[in-house]
């Protein structure tokens, strides 16, 4: 079986699990006990949020630990709003973000907050004007993803960063950064970004560790209340081994970066012209995107039968994205580009990971080819 | 700013008038700006008439412009763009340097355009220059006029057989003395607020600085001395290197809590910590010692208690602060990026062992005497000396060094 989900999740690399199995048979103290256990245990972590920074060009002190970046989205979207609602009680996004940004608009829009969804074009790109021109007076947030799951659709992050301090510098600026950091460049303090999240497993470290950069100055009300670990933003004893892993995940993907966009761009490319000439298919992605994503449709057949076949055929790729592949809905990303209900439900992801080789590739392909035609004869009867 | 700048251009300040020290001050100024640039291995240095210029090679101009603001001796740096030495390239870079600041522009804003051709083959002279480089501004930016003698921007053009530098910010830098061109003297770091601004003081004034710390492990935390090394690193960010010495003081601080004379337990204190000082300077060749004491602070920085204190060593006792209001001393530890690591709330020796009501006029005769009762006092000195253990940090470093003592089973190959 050939994995081809990485936007979904990522192995964890063996380096990364050694060094995780390690620190938790040999460092189980608390960070914050003063015994040498702790001691070892608060070193760890130190070096962790340093290595950490150093990978996306901040501050350490501006790192905040956290479980991932549902947790890192929550706490810079409600703890910027919590904080911050002296000044106005307007937020902005996309209609195409992750679950865990929409989710949080929609909540905070319940308890009264006005949320402004901006468009996006056919390509999935939001317009950089018409972000800055939905700034009022009133606006305390504006919260984009760099590189979106789905389609692999990069915003103008930079630029509208650059027109945020230029025409409303008091708007706090969070960026999603899961999809992009590994992928293409990410420097959030260059972009003028306040917050910026990332999660660890989607760049081969481990489930349940992310952290979310805060630029100094900026303040946040924390949403889980305890001890004052991280700065007092996040209380609850931090997960040591999993935090080194991560370290170690994201100082490996950031020295990789550029390689891995060269190598995955042409194994992309490729799969993308396949694509275009299976006439049952939509490419939905574009070349202007992100390295490591080829999103498609198959309108008038089921994504999931799609998938199961595709599975028995031996490669494994996504519908959706896996935090919304369960339910039925037509992919809200793809709606938001215009396109039709049956083919927002029949979207199809292929996601690549650092290890994949043009011989997978082929694979692929051929898989592909064999269950169009394999499925043809039910198409539009299902 | 999305302008692409290609090199710093770095001048220097004070002290080159002083003709034959030049080339000294200006071989320290290279040391250190090399030591800054050590986290940046895109950029490059090249030193030329008393200037020196750092090529970018791809790394951000802002980020090193923060960084090279701190190299003492600096008096400004200027962000340039390179061109040919050709008429319509040098035009059209002079006009978009201008479109970068066209936000700042108002009516009724002035420039002007200073040329000097140093280059002398090139076929038009400055005075020509002026005009061709200032008619396609003023005809571009409709909101701007000439004023030759104080206009609000100065576009500056340096024409050379090379290639033509072109800029107009300058942004002042820290200034001072190149860093130790005026000797070598021993910092007492505490771990609060005053003492590191004291040796970046010190440091601005042309001192090379090296730091001793007094720990008195178990009463003071580990936390503490890293907290100390933080400071540290935090002054080496300013002068590439610095060295830290943190000294056991336990054995000696506990004796004296035996004495029975608790409010002079801190002037006793600080003189042990002077003679130990002194001996660490003796044998790195620092000829002063430097403190943190603001005059009349805390009990042990009274007029008195200095003179009981300082008594205690024949090297010039330097204190940076000593007419500054507290105020005063923050903000500068908030400009040089200490401030935030001072306020952590470990606890160190000088914190310890505080009596309810310590000495602002210790009598120098019954301290004379209360040492010379302690027999041992001058072997614990020597002790301290010995079992000082050293460490050098570097500019660009956030790593923790982990527990020198023991073998604590961590592995860098974890990161």
């Amino acid at each position: 079986m050939k994995y081809f989900d990485y936007a979904a999740t990522t192995p964890p690399h063996p380096d990364v699990v050694r060094t995780m199995a390690e620190i938790m048979e040999t460092q189980f103290g608390n960070p914050s006990s003063i015994h040498g256990y702790g001691e070892r245990a608060h070193q760890l972590l130190r070096r962790a949020r340093s290595g950490c920074a150093a990978a996306i060009g901040v501050k350490p002190e501006e790192i905040v630990f956290t479980s991932g970046a549902t947790e890192s989205n929550n706490l810079a979207i409600k703890g910027t709003a919590l904080r911050y609602q002296s000044r106005g009680r307007h937020i902005i996004t996309t209609a195409t973000e992750h679950a865990s940004v929409y989710e949080s608009f929609m909540q905070l829009q319940q308890w009264g907050w006005d949320v402004t969804l901006i468009p996006v074009d056919s390509a999935g790109v939001v317009n950089a004007q018409q972000v800055i021109d939905a700034i009022r007076p009133d606006t305390v947030l504006v919260s984009l993803m760099h590189v979106n799951n789905e389609t692999g659709a990069i915003h103008p992050i930079a630029e509208i960063g650059k027109q945020l301090k230029k025409k409303a510098p008091r708007v706090l600026f969070h960026v999603d950064g899961v999809q992009g950091f590994g992928k293409m460049e990410a420097t959030p303090a260059a972009w003028g970004a306040d917050l910026y999240s990332l999660s660890a497993h989607k760049i081969r470290g481990p489930k349940g560790a992310g952290l979310l950069y805060v630029r100094s100055g900026v303040e946040l009300t924390p949403l889980l209340s305890g001890g004052s670990q991280e700065q007092g933003l996040r209380a609850g004893t931090e997960n040591v081994a999993l935090l080194v892993g991560m370290a170690k995940a994201m100082r490996m993907a950031a020295e990789d970066q550029v390689d891995f966009a060269r190598r995955t761009t042409v194994l992309r490319d490729r799969l993308m012209a396949t694509i275009r000439v299976i006439p049952e298919f939509e490419l939905n992605s574009r070349t202007e995107g992100a390295p490591h994503i080829v999103h498609f449709s198959y309108p008038g057949m089921k994504a999931e039968v799609a998938l199961h076949t595709l599975e028995q055929l031996g490669v494994t790729i996504s519908t959706q994205s896996a935090c919304s592949s369960r339910s039925a809905e037509p992919s809200r990303a793809l709606l938001a580009m215009g396109r039709d209900a049956a083919c927002a439900a029949g979207g199809l992801r292929i996601s690549l990971g650092d290890e994949h080789t043009e011989e997978d590739v082929a694979l692929l392909e051929q898989a592909l080819h064999q269950m169009v035609a394999q499925l043809r004869p039910l198409e539009r009867r299902m | 700013m999305d302008m692409k700048y290609d090199m710093l251009l770095l001048r220097f300040g004070e002290f080159m008038l002083k003709g034959k020290n030049r080339a000294r001050f200006e071989k320290t100024i290279i040391t250190q700006v090399k030591a800054l640039l050590k986290p940046y291995p895109g950029a490059s240095l090249r030193k030329e008439y008393g200037r020196v210029y750092v090529d970018l090679g791809g790394e951000s101009h802002t980020e090193l412009i923060k960084v090279l603001k701190r190299v003492f001796g600096v008096m400004s740096i200027s962000p340039v763009k390179v061109t040919p030495s050709e008429l319509d390239e040098i035009v059209k870079t002079a006009v978009a340097f201008m479109d970068e600041r066209e936000d700042e522009f108002k009516e009724g804003t002035t420039f002007k355009v200073n040329v000097r051709r140093v280059w002398k083959e090139f076929p038009h002279s400055s005075h020509e220059m002026n005009h061709l480089v200032g008619s396609p501004i003023l005809r571009n930016f409709q909101q701007l006029s000439v004023d030759v003698r104080q206009p609000d921007i100065e576009l500056r053009v340096e024409i050379r057989d090379q290639g033509t530098y072109i800029f107009n910010e300058t942004i002042p830098a820290v200034g001072g003395f190149p860093l130790g061109t005026n000797g070598k003297a021993m910092v007492l770091l505490s771990g609060g607020i005053d003492s590191p601004v004291a040796a970046w003081s010190s440091m601005r004034r042309g001192l090379e600085v090296e730091c001793v710390h007094f720990y008195s492990y178990p009463f003071t935390s580990q936390r503490a001395k890293e907290k100390v090394i933080d400071l540290a690193r935090a002054l080496a960010d300013h002068a590439g290197t610095i060295k830290l010495h943190l000294v056991p003081f336990t054995e000696i601080q506990t004796a004296f809590t035996q004495l029975g004379q608790d409010n002079l337990i801190i002037t006793l204190m600080r003189r042990s910590m002077l003679r130990i000082a002194s001996k660490l300077a003796e044998r790195e060749r620092a000829l002063a010692l430097i403190t943190g004491d603001s005059l009349g602070q805390v009990a042990s920085q009274t007029l008195p208690s200095m003179n009981v204190i300082g008594r205690a060593t024949d090297l010039p006792l330097l204190r940076p602060l000593v007419m500054m209001d507290k105020q005063e001393i923050i903000t500068l530890s908030k400009q040089i990026g200490t401030y935030d690591i001072s306020i952590l709330p470990y606890e160190d020796c000088c914190t310890l062992f505080v009596p309810k009501s310590p000495s602002t006029n210790p009598n120098l005769r019954i301290v004379d005497k209360i040492e010379s009762t302690m027999s041992h006092l001058p072997e614990w000195v020597d002790q301290a000396v010995e079992l000082t253990e050293t460490i050098t940090l570097h500019a660009g470093e956030t790593s923790v060094v982990t527990n020198q003592t023991d073998d604590n089973g961590m592995k860098d190959d974890w990161f």
